[in-house]
């Protein structure tokens, strides 16, 4: 009986660790390619799993032969920029629904979790005309602008903020602070982890956002790293010069694992609260 | 009267926001879609009428994106829960490396869909210098070269789904095994007094456990699966027409933008479709499962 007992937990192991090296293996092999040369990596008819020889040449292709490093400094700022305004509006919005009474509020609470339902391939249609009609193709602004509101977050924090007792508004009230005080000397802080998850759960997807970013921006100079990357597959390096295509995909990949390993609790109780992919 | 408008204050730039990327484009989307002949150029247009569907609905390149969806979906959302569910009952059953495992299963989620794509495409594809991992796996075990990115319609299929499972799998791995860490231990200890065999304890007490959950999953897998697009860019590149991997979403964005652009009401009229499809398949799907799920 007990034998029978290890042999399932055996497989069991077995079977997760067959699906680890699934999950695992694309990256393997993006950074072993990253290391070797060009000539190396082109040399081998069967792909060696190691490299014994490790070059940085890549890398430095990665930089200096695309503009890699434009890419990246506007995802940068188009991440930080997004998340921060839209940090604002959310809190703002939050704040009113949990605490502030007045009229109409349930209706518009309401619609804005009807909206929720709205696909974005519905509306990105007009939007798409609405920005080149206003001349914001291939600016920032016009990147950022549909992005800095999200129904989900405000409501998320909504519920956060709502947790937070009567009691202390009432005291706060009678000591005569105002409600942005209130805002964001109590508020804020006593919700900050919510707000933290939020803004993590928002850079990843301002860090990988394609879709709008392709559609608003033609100019490489306000091209985001998805674009980037696309851009470089298609007319970079030439098409065959893979080590260093790889390079440039462990650049654009690097800033979202790091932040992931550091922040993966709160990564995963946030995605597991409500976050899709795409 | 002064508390009112210090709500509406502090709602202001929500509900302008919304108001101009989401109300207003969602009405304008209805009435992109019935007018006839719009020019983007001039923004005029000659008629009002139902042409734009009966247009988007007879064209081949619809068409064909319409029916690389479905295959995407049928294939892709059971296949992917049912694996993620598998995983998850592994991963619930062990002590150690648990953490690690987790760790590792998410990391699909966190990372660039084009970026990643791009080594996907490295390992499918040969290449004058080499026949590329896979294949050379696949002459291993005694068969025969497939060019996966740009030959058959079934190998490009197989990468897509492939790819398309890989990406989805962390996020339901991860809310299947919150799930199963939720049940209730004591159901457990009770079938362990009265000795029930585990394939009982799994159907009767795990599986309606956790139904919601996965009814859950299919839902919003349902969703998803509808609305690829980038996972298929990656693979073979901004011209998914030409390479006959266009999905419904890729059909609508090609309708307004590049080469082929310049149609928003073309767009409109097949997001409308993509739309209907949806809603119609997430009421079946919510109404299956509040027959079944126990809550």
């Amino acid at each position: 009986m007990k034998n029978k007992v290890s042999v399932g937990k055996v497989l069991i192991y077995i079977f997760l660790t067959i699906w680890a090296i699934m999950v695992i293996f694309p990256f393997y092999w993006m950074v072993l390619t990253s290391i070797k040369s060009y000539s190396s990596y082109n040399g081998e008819y069967v792909p060696q799993f190691f490299t014994l020889s490790p070059t940085l040449e890549n890398y430095v292709a990665a930089f200096t032969q695309v503009p890699l490093a434009k890419y990246f400094l506007n995802t940068l700022i188009f991440t930080i920029i997004t998340t921060a305004v839209m940090l604002v509006v959310v809190i703002l919005a939050a704040f009113a629904f949990a605490r502030l009474e007045f009229k109409g509020k349930d209706l518009v609470f309401t619609l804005f979790l009807s909206l929720m339902m709205i696909p974005n391939e519905l509306v990105i249609i007009t939007n798409f005309q609405t920005i080149t009609s206003l001349g914001m193709r291939n600016t920032f602004l016009g990147l950022i602008l549909p992005s800095i509101t999200s129904i989900f977050y405000i409501y998320l924090l909504k519920e956060n903020f709502a947790e937070i007792p009567d009691e202390l508004y009432k005291a706060a009230k009678v000591d005569g602070t105002s409600d942005f005080k209130y805002l964001v000397k109590v508020m804020i802080p006593i919700s900050q982890p919510t707000i933290v998850t939020i803004t993590i759960l928002k850079v990843i997807e301002c860090w990988n956002s394609y879709v709008w970013p392709r559609l608003i921006t033609d100019d490489e100079a306000y091209f985001l790293v998805s674009n980037g990357i696309q851009e470089i597959r298609e007319n970079g390096f030439g098409r065959e010069n893979i080590p260093a295509m790889m390079a440039a995909v462990v650049v654009i990949s690097l800033p979202l694992i790091i932040l992931f390993l550091i922040f993966r609790k709160k990564i995963m109780a946030g995605v597991s609260r409500g976050g899709t992919k795409g | 009267m002064k508390n009112n408008l210090k709500g509406w204050l502090y709602l202001l730039p929500a509900i302008v926001f919304l108001a101009v990327f989401m109300v207003y484009p969602l009405i304008d989307v209805f009435i992109y879609s019935v007018e006839e002949g719009y020019n983007s150029a001039s923004q005029t247009y000659f008629g009002v009428g139902l042409f734009n569907f009966n247009y988007v609905l007879r064209d081949p390149y619809f068409l064909q994106a319409v029916k690389n969806t479905l295959i995407l979906v049928v294939i892709t959302v059971p296949l992917s829960t049912g694996l993620a569910l598998l995983i998850s009952l592994g991963l619930s059953s062990i002590k150690k490396l648990q953490d690690l495992f987790q760790t590792i299963y998410f990391l699909p989620y966190v990372t660039n869909t084009l970026a990643v794509g791009l080594v996907f495409m490295i390992l499918f594809k040969p290449t004058a210098y080499s026949e590329g991992l896979v294949n050379l796996l696949i002459n291993f075990f005694g068969g025969r070269s497939v060019d996966f990115i740009d030959g058959p319609y079934w190998a490009k299929m197989f990468v897509l789904c492939f790819y398309t499972i890989w990406i989805v799998m962390p996020f339901k791995i991860l809310i299947l095994t919150s799930a199963l860490a939720s049940v209730n231990r004591d159901y457990y200890k009770v079938a362990q007094v009265d000795a029930t065999p585990s394939w009982r304890v799994f159907t009767k007490i795990t599986l309606p456990m956790i139904s919601p959950m996965i009814f859950y999953l299919v839902i919003t897998g349902f969703i998803g699966a509808f609305k690829a697009y980038s996972d298929a860019v990656a693979l073979f590149g901004t011209n998914l027409n030409a390479a006959g991997m266009n999905t419904i979403v890729g059909y609508v964005y090609d309708m307004l933008y590049g080469d082929s652009g310049g149609y928003p009401s073309y767009a409109s009229a097949a997001a409308l479709v993509l739309f209907a499809i949806v809603l119609t398949i997430t009421t079946v799907n919510l109404l299956v499962s509040k027959k079944n799920a126990h809550y």
